[in-house]
C-alpha cells in the first residue's frame, strides 16, 4: 500500500532508527553466532581432528573368565579368586592387517590407519627425557587427522622421505635445545639406542602432548623395537559421521575382543563445554533480537498515536479496520525486512573483519586469524527471526489501530 | 421524491460515565437533491446523530436506511464499503493526510473502492479540483496549503466516488467568513447543479438560512423540521 510507504518515507528518521534496531540486533546476532561457532569449531578441530573417532588397541587387563569357571564341578557355586593378574600377552593387535582391511571396507569408515606406540627416552647430550613415540603412516595421518597442520617446521613429506627421521614435539625440542636437522637419540624400554634425524617440529597447542609426543615412520619404530612389520599396537578410525563412533566401537570390541574407545566417550567433558557455549550464544542473540523487536513495537506505537487523525479519516472514508491494520503491519514488515537485510550485511561485514583480524597465540600454531563460521543457516535464521519479531512487534500496535473508533477521534472525545 | 437517507426511531444512550439519553426518537428523511442543515445548541446531540447517520457509530437503537437499504446491524466491513461508496464527508477539520499531495489525498477513497483504473481516478480527481477551482494545487503537499484550500480539497475528496449524500460536521466552523461563503457556495452549487443530497451540521445561522431545510434539535429531540 502506498500509504504505508509514504508514512515510512515521511518519517524517514524514525523508520531508520527502527530499522537500525533490527539491523544491530540481526547484525550482532550474525557476528556473535558466526564468531562463537567459529571458535567452537576451531576448538572442536583442535581436539577432534587429531583424535581418532574410534581408537582400537589391545589393553592389558585380567581376563574376565578365570579357569575355575570352566570346570563343571563348581558350576552354580560362588567362586572367589584372589590375586588375579593379567596374563602376559602381546601389546600388539593380533592380525592387525586383515582387521584394517575389514574396517576399510566398511562404508561408514573414511579410513583406518595403523600406529605403533611405544615409550621411549629422548637423549641429547646428557639429558634424558621420557616420551611417547608413535610410528605412523605419516601421509595418511596428514590426510585423515590433519597432522600436517600441526607440523610447524618441516613437513610430513620430509618424514615420509627420510627413513630415520623423526618429528619432535615442540616441548621436547625446546627442552633438549634441538632444531630441525639435528640428531636425537632414542632409547627404548629394553635399552636399545637408536639415532634419529629431526626433520620437523610438531606443536599441537596442547602443552602436555607437545612435551612428550613425537612421530616417526611406522617402519622406523618397528625397527627400533625389533618387531616385524605386522606389529601394530593401535588402529585409528576416521568416520564419515562422528555419530557412528559409538556403535562401531561397540561392534569392534565385541567381534575382535579388543578395546575400542569412541571419541564421545574420550571427550565427554569437551562436548559439554561446546553445548554450554552454544547455549550462551543463543541466549545473548535472542535477547538482542527481542530488544530490537521492542524498539519496533515502540516506534509503531508512537506512529499510531501520531497518525490517529489519519486513521480516523481513513476509516471515515471507507477503509475497514483490516485495511488500516494491513497498512501498519506492512510498515512493520518493511522495517523488519530492510533492517534484517542490512543487519545481515552488517553481520557479514563484521564477520569478514573478524576473520581477517590477526590472532597470534603460541598455543595454536595453525591459527593466524580469528576463526569465523560463515554458515548460511545463521543468515536464514537471522532474517526469519527479524521478520518474525517485527511481525509480532507490528501486530499489537496495528491491532490497536484497527480498533480505533473514528468517531471518538473526530469529535475530539 | 425519493428518500436518500431515512432515520427511524433512533435512540442513543451514552453509557459512560453515567447513563445519558442523547438522542430520543429521531425520525426524518433526506430526499434526493435536498440541501439540509441541522442546527442546535452544543451538546444537543446533533454531531452524535450525524455519526450514527454516517454508519461510523453503530451503538444505537432504531433503524437507518440509505437508498432504502437497511444499514442497521450490518457488518463493520460492509459499512466501511458503504461509507466509501455512498457517503462523502467534510469535517470541521480537514483531516487530509499531510504527507501526501492534494491529488493523492483526493484519489485515496477511489483507489480504496477500486472500481476504476488509476488513470481514470486521476482524471476524475482533477475534474473535481476544477469544479472547486483549485486545480493548480493538485501537486502540492497537503500540509502546504491554506486552511480554506484544505477544506475545499476535503470537499473534493468527499466527492470523488460520486456519493449519494455528503455529510458535514461544521465544515465552516473553522473558517473565516470569506472561506465560509466559498464553501457554502460550492455546496449550493453541487446541490443545484448535480442534484447531490447534503446533510450539514452547523452552528452558523447564515449558513443554515441558505439551505433548503433546517432541522432544529434540542436535548436529543427534533423540535422543528423544514423552514
Amino acid at each position: 500500500m502506498s500509504i504505508a510507504k509514504t508514512h515510512l518515507v515521511s518519517k524517514l528518521r524514525q523508520t531508520l532508527i527502527a530499522a537500525l534496531g533490527v539491523t544491530f540486533g540481526i547484525g550482532s546476532y550474525i557476528t556473535l553466532v558466526s564468531f562463537m561457532t567459529g571458535l567452537n569449531q576451531m576448538l572442536d578441530d583442535l581436539i577432534l581432528n587429531q583424535t581418532p573417532h574410534v581408537h582400537i588397541f589391545n589393553e592389558i587387563k585380567p581376563t574376565e573368565e578365570q579357569p575355575v569357571t570352566l570346570t563343571d564341578g563348581v558350576a552354580g557355586s560362588f567362586n572367589v579368586v584372589y590375586s588375579v593378574r593379567p596374563k602376559l600377552s602381546q601389546k600388539k593387535i593380533h592380525n592387525a592387517k586383515p582387521l584394517m582391511e575389514y574396517l576399510n571396507r566398511d562404508e561408514r569408515v573414511k579410513g583406518a590407519i595403523p600406529q605403533v606406540k611405544t615409550q621411549v627416552f629422548y637423549v641429547a647430550g646428557s639429558i634424558e627425557l621420557g616420551g611417547n613415540l608413535s610410528g605412523v603412516e605419516i601421509l595418511k595421518e596428514e590426510e585423515l587427522f590433519n597432522l600436517g597442520d600441526y607440523i610447524v617446521k618441516g613437513s610430513a613429506r620430509d618424514l615420509h622421505n627420510t627413513s630415520n627421521g623423526i618429528i619432535l614435539g615442540a616441548g621436547v625440542a625446546e627442552k633438549l635445545s634441538l632444531e630441525v636437522g639435528d640428531r636425537v637419540q632414542v632409547t627404548t624400554v629394553k635399552g636399545d639406542i637408536f639415532p634419529l634425524k629431526i626433520v620437523g617440529i610438531y606443536q599441537s597447542g596442547i602443552v602436555e602432548i607437545d612435551n612428550v609426543q613425537s612421530y616417526t615412520n611406522l617402519g622406523t619404530v618397528q625397527r627400533i623395537l625389533g618387531e616385524p612389520e605386522s606389529y601394530i599396537t593401535d588402529i585409528n578410525l576416521k568416520l564419515f559421521d562422528i555419530e557412528e563412533a559409538i556403535p562401531i566401537a561397540e561392534a569392534v570390541e565385541k567381534q575382535f575382543g579388543l578395546t575400542a574407545i569412541d571419541v564421545q566417550t574420550a571427550n565427554a567433558q569437551f562436548e559439554t563445554g561446546t553445548t554450554v557455549r552454544n547455549l550462551i550464544t543463543y541466549a545473548v542473540s535472542i535477547t538482542l533480537l527481542v530488544v530490537a523487536g521492542f524498539g519496533i513495537y515502540n516506534i509503531l506505537n508512537m506512529l499510531i498515536y501520531e497518525k490517529m487523525n489519519d486513521i480516523a479519516i481513513l476509516k471515515a472514508t471507507g477503509f475497514s479496520g483490516k485495511d488500516v491494520q494491513l497498512i501498519f503491519m506492512s510498515q512493520a514488515l518493511i522495517i523488519g525486512f530492510l533492517g534484517g537485510v542490512i543487519g545481515l550485511l552488517l553481520g557479514y561485514g563484521l564477520s569478514v573483519l573478524i576473520s581477517n583480524t590477526p590472532f597470534d597465540t603460541e598455543a595454536l600454531p595453525t591459527v593466524e586469524t580469528y576463526p569465523v563460521n560463515f554458515d548460511m543457516a545463521f543468515y536464514v535464521i537471522g532474517i526469519s527471526f527479524a521478520m518474525l519479531s517485527t511481525f509480532f512487534a507490528g501486530y499489537f500496535p496495528s491491532r490497536k489501530a484497527r480498533k480505533i473508533d473514528p468517531v471518538r477521534i473526530i469529535t475530539g472525545i | 421524491m425519493k428518500a436518500i437517507l431515512e432515520a427511524k426511531y433512533i435512540d442513543k444512550h451514552f453509557r459512560k460515565p453515567v447513563d445519558f439519553h442523547v438522542l430520543k426518537d429521531i425520525n426524518f428523511k433526506v430526499n434526493q437533491g435536498e440541501f439540509v442543515s441541522v442546527m442546535g445548541k452544543s451538546g444537543c446531540g446533533k454531531s452524535t446523530l450525524l455519526y450514527i447517520l454516517s454508519t461510523m457509530d453503530t451503538d444505537y437503537e432504531g433503524e437507518l436506511y440509505l437508498n432504502d437499504e437497511l444499514l442497521t446491524g450490518k457488518h463493520p466491513d460492509y459499512l466501511a464499503y458503504v461509507r466509501n461508496k455512498h457517503i462523502g464527508f467534510v469535517f470541521q477539520f480537514h483531516y487530509l493526510l499531510p504527507e501526501f499531495t492534494v491529488l493523492e489525498n483526493i484519489m485515496l477513497p477511489a483507489r480504496k473502492l477500486g472500481e476504476k483504473s488509476n488513470e481514470e481516478i486521476r482524471t476524475d480527481a482533477l475534474h473535481k479540483l476544477e469544479i472547486l477551482q483549485i486545480a493548480e494545487l493538485a501537486q502540492k503537499k497537503a500540509s502546504r496549503i491554506s486552511g480554506g484550500e484544505k477544506q475545499r480539497v476535503a470537499i473534493a475528496r468527499a466527492l470523488i466516488n460520486d456519493p449519494a449524500i455528503i455529510m458535514g460536521d461544521e465544515p465552516t466552523g473553522n473558517l473565516d467568513s470569506h472561506n465560509s461563503e466559498n464553501v457554502l457556495r460550492i455546496f449550493r452549487q453541487l446541490s443545484d447543479e448535480q442534484g447531490l443530497s447534503l446533510l450539514i451540521v452547523t452552528h452558523d445561522h447564515d449558513f443554515a438560512q441558505s439551505t433548503d431545510r433546517i432541522i432544529s434539535m434540542e436535548d436529543g429531540r427534533i423540535i422543528s423540521e423544514g423552514r
